[in-house]
């Protein structure tokens, strides 16, 4: 199949991005772009390890195919969160407060915590729970991973 | 920071982790990698009749690799040697792998898959335990057993006499998928000595280095295992991985390239181990008073194909199949069966969630039957320091099921609740309350004698800059060993964490700590890592008091200075190059030795089973809606002794996230088959517990250390899932008077049961 361009904006460097329409996003961020912190843990949407942000929007990147981004699209992977190697605030408090374990969840948590909070900066509690219903942890019991964000709301 | 233990001290790879730089397998660049695909069984039994490499496909484009491309032998190596990496004559489950390939791209690698038609004589197959039991056919030794044994404390008839009830039941549970997050993922790699590397998530790279050695036909010169950073294992990553690694090292021999394997979902649901299905059965003496008199306990579990670690799993079942109650009279048996089923193994637990959930849904039927509440039947026949458990272990020290019971049932305000609730849901039609209880513990290590049969080594190397690297074969699996053992370090070193690390474990560089299984790493590996980090620390105290003319008596450390009394002589950094450089090299390498006096009779099953227990009380409060019979959990109260709480904030995530686990095994992850394969086997339709589905957790640490563990610590990385099912089962029963005894609780099985009176 050809190769189709994409003109779009990911963690603010502006590329152009060749792939074939229907590969999946996650592998074009994975393999082609060597983004590798975005993960795969299903890949039928269901865990939500994958989660990126497009246009402020969370989603999961391996039910998104390339062909179905446009030219300007904006994306954030969790590559995208620290500037010059200083974490974030949620990135901070995610550690600080013991909410990372095995860590395959937390780039789709953080994604979808962004997200959340690029919209609504100050969730409740039941905001904050349905926006990371669709990321998946086993190793925490997700207590820790709420009051990581509670802290930085 | 100096004092490092009882801190919540950041872990050490949480920066690579929030930022997406940590490396799992498959974020690795592996320079010419080529990718593995399986011709696995599909029939659940028979005899292998024909392999076709179909003529119109290019076969010079992949490696393909049989049974007879293997250098060494072809099994794994456990307790027994029954699995072949790869099936010869016979398949014995859906899933058995039969040929191995590796092409240049992943596409390519699964193409050539769809093009070898296997043919097979297909045998009638053995799906259930109860099936096993007739032996028809036979498939495992003579009898379909792969390994049991019996308990005998005192004289269970006698007991039974002695009592005024005997309440019998039966309990029934369904396997469980350990799910983690990153499936198995693994890679071998052609060194340029002619050797392999075999990398990826394992919890255990001697074990894997052991069934390498035997495939490959090789010494540990010929072969390493490296372990990165993996996303989650609850022993999912145990046993497993000396199956997978093999398949990797037998295709890199072969085609002298690099390979990697990545499970989807699907395959790593179907192939890989999982948490035994059980049948549980009681029968329980008891007096008027409540005084339990007689504990007659039956555990059948469902082994799968082949033996793995499955002995060592009901062993540890049946040692706790009575749990933390002072009984004179019990009579254990246990019995693991073979099924043409994908062999089950490790899981956090080990064989202890299901003798819990037994006994615990038991014991709530029989407080029913003889008219106590709950909780004051186990306080009645709690033990306490001075009382033997079930193997007739006296226990010495460091016993807190008391204090967590009453903790966890006074902060959750539990009897007022459960007569409350009890009252008023006779009357109540839609919405109702329940609360119930678990009372449990795990012995911390490896059974009996295991710890001083198996060799425990840790490394400590002094470093320029005053670095202290921690030479281990523990894993860190997201659990927190990696800088959990650090603290220790830094704490006996009276030094900041910043100092101290772990090397990647790597069966070339770091010594056998044995495996990081069995709730064993800080309690045991901990305890070598104080040891050497005292001699470390002793050399340096003899160094500077020389060098300055001081007593050594006087020095201390603070806060990385070394002081001789009130007197600051220098930083830790300072003194260590010093060292370094005038000394010249200092490493220590110690070994475990168990404390004295414990004695284990492995045959008879009886004696001191652990060096110590961690005890725990977990209370559920559920909602359940009596129209659609959907069970919510509210909140649970968990009272968890581990000793000393090394890092509390990962320590809290470690139990709540347990105990999830255990929710998920309890009402919602349902473990079908259909023809021997497991019906749900991908995410979708196999639901584990999202945020909406978890409880307000209330974790009370409980420390009742012990006199042997590292700062006091016990083991505590299996407990937590072995209290959760129980106790929201028994909310369950509070609620609505149905007593499910057969895991996982569905509103399914709540309808069907609904009005009909327990037996």
């Amino acid at each position: 199949m050809k190769n189709e361009k994409r003109n779009i904006n990911i963690n603010n460097i502006k590329i152009t991005v060749e792939a074939e329409a229907t590969a999946r996003f996650i592998d074009v961020l994975r393999e082609d772009l060597r983004l590798t912190g975005t993960k795969e843990g299903c890949g039928e949407g269901e865990c939500g390890a994958c989660s990126i942000i497009i246009n402020g929007e969370a989603v999961n990147s391996c039910l998104i195919l390339f062909g179905q981004l446009v030219d300007g699209d904006s994306i954030i992977t969790v590559e995208g969160l620290a500037k010059d190697k200083k974490l974030n605030k949620l990135q901070e408090s995610f550690i600080e407060n013991g909410a990372v374990h095995c860590g395959a969840c937390i780039p789709g948590m953080l994604m979808s915590t962004t997200a959340l909070l690029m919209k609504n900066p100050k969730p409740n509690e039941d905001e904050v729970k349905d926006a990371i219903a669709g990321n998946l942890c086993r190793c925490t019991g997700y207590g820790k991973i709420v009051k990581a964000i509670k802290d930085v709301i | 920071m100096t004092e490092a233990v009882g801190k919540n001290v950041r872990r050490l790879d949480g920066y690579d982790k929030v930022t997406g730089a940590a490396k799992y397998l498959d974020d690795m660049d592996i320079p010419d990698c080529w990718y593995a695909s399986i011709v696995r069984s599909s029939i659940p039994y028979g005899k292998i009749r024909n392999i076709t490499f179909d003529p119109s496909f290019d076969w010079k484009q992949v490696v393909t690799c049989d049974y007879k491309d293997i250098p060494g032998s072809n099994c794994t190596v456990f307790l027994t040697k029954d699995q072949p990496i790869l099936a010869e004559e016979y398949v014995r489950h859906v899933g058995e792998a039969i040929v191995l390939i590796a092409a240049p791209t992943k596409d390519l690698a699964n193409k050539a898959k769809d093009h070898v038609k296997v043919e097979y004589e297909e045998l009638a197959p053995i799906f259930t335990i109860e099936e096993s039991k007739k032996k028809n056919p036979v498939i495992c030794n003579n009898d379909n057993i792969q390994s049991k044994y019996t308990i005998i404390k005192g004289d269970v008839q006698k007991g039974f006499k002695e009592a005024d009830h005997i309440i019998e039941g039966e309990y029934k549970t369904g396997f469980h998928e350990h799910l983690y997050i990153e499936p198995n993922a693994m890679a071998a790699m052609p060194r340029k000595d002619g050797g392999i590397t075999v990398l990826g998530g394992l919890q255990c790279p001697y074990y894997v280095l052991k069934t390498l050695k035997e495939v490959l036909g090789t010494d540990e010169s010929g072969v390493n295992v490296r372990q990165i950073t993996m996303g989650g294992a609850f022993g999912g990553k145990e046993d497993y991985p000396s199956l997978m690694g093999s398949y990797l090292a037998i295709l890199t021999r072969k085609s002298e390239k690099p390979v990697k394997l990545v499970y989807s979902r699907e395959e790593d649901i179907v192939v890989t181990t999982k948490r035994h299905p059980s049948i549980v059965t009681h029968k329980t003496g008891v007096k008027k008073d409540g005084t339990i008199t007689a504990i007659e306990v039956n555990l059948d579990f469902d082994g799968g194909a082949y033996t793995t670690i499955s002995p060592v799993v009901l062993s540890r079942g049946i040692i706790h199949s009575a749990g933390a109650y002072k009984c004179e009279h019990v009579l254990a048996k246990a019995a693991c069966y073979a099924t043409n089923k994908v062999p089950y193994g490790a899981y956090r637990g080990f064989g202890v969630p299901q003798a819990f959930y037994g006994l615990e849904m038991h014991i709530d039927k029989v407080a029913k039957n003889i008219g106590m509440n709950p909780y004051n039947l186990r306080m009645k026949n709690c033990v306490h320091v001075g009382d033997t458990l079930a193997t007739t272990q006296l226990l010495k020290e460091s016993v807190a099921a008391e204090e967590c019971l009453v903790k966890a049932t006074q902060a959750s305000d539990f009897l007022n609740k459960w007569k409350k609730y009890s009252e008023e849901n006779k009357s109540k039609k839609k919405i109702k309350k329940g609360i119930g209880l678990s009372f449990y513990m795990h012995g911390g290590a490896f059974t009996g004698s295991g710890e001083s049969i198996m060799t425990t080594e840790v490394e400590l190397i002094l470093k320029n800059g005053g670095k202290v690297i921690i030479l281990t074969g523990s894993t860190d699996m997201g659990q927190g060993s990696h800088t959990v053992l650090p603290q220790i370090a830094a704490q006996t070193l009276g030094i900041s964490i910043d100092y101290v690390s772990c090397h990647e474990p790597d069966t070339a560089i770091v010594p056998d700590s044995g495996p990081t299984v069995a709730s064993r790493t800080t309690m045991i590996v901990g305890t070598v890592v104080e040891n050497c980090a005292k001699s470390i620390k002793d050399s340096l105290y003899n160094f500077v008091a020389e060098r300055h003319a001081v007593e050594k008596e006087t020095l201390n450390i603070k806060n990385s200075v070394i002081y001789s009394g009130n007197e600051q002589i220098a930083d830790f950094k300072t003194v260590s190059d010093r060292y370094l450089e005038e000394a010249g090299a200092l490493k220590v390498v110690k070994r475990y030795h168990l404390p004295p006096g414990i004695k284990w009779d492995a045959e008879k099953h009886l004696g001191d089973a652990y060096p110590c227990y961690s005890w725990a009380t977990d209370v559920a409060e559920v909602t359940v809606d009596m129209e659609t019979f959907e069970v919510s959990v509210d909140k649970m109260t968990l009272a968890v002794d581990v000793g000393k709480a090394v890092n509390p904030n990962l320590l809290e995530g470690n139990i709540e996230g347990g105990t999830l686990q255990a929710l998920g095994w309890g009402i919602m992850e349902d473990s079908g088959f259909k023809n021997g394969r497991p019906i749900n086997d991908r995410m979708q339709t196999y639901m584990i517990p999202t945020v909406k589905d978890t409880p307000e957790w209330n974790t009370i640490i409980v420390e009742e250390p012990f006199s042997a563990g590292p700062m006091g610590a016990k083991g505590v990385g299996e407990l937590p899932t072995d209290g959760g099912a129980p106790a929201i089962a028994n909310a369950i029963y509070n609620a609505t008077g149905i007593r499910v005894t057969e895991l996982p609780i569905t509103p399914e099985k709540l309808f069907v049961l609904q009005g009909k009176t327990e037996k």
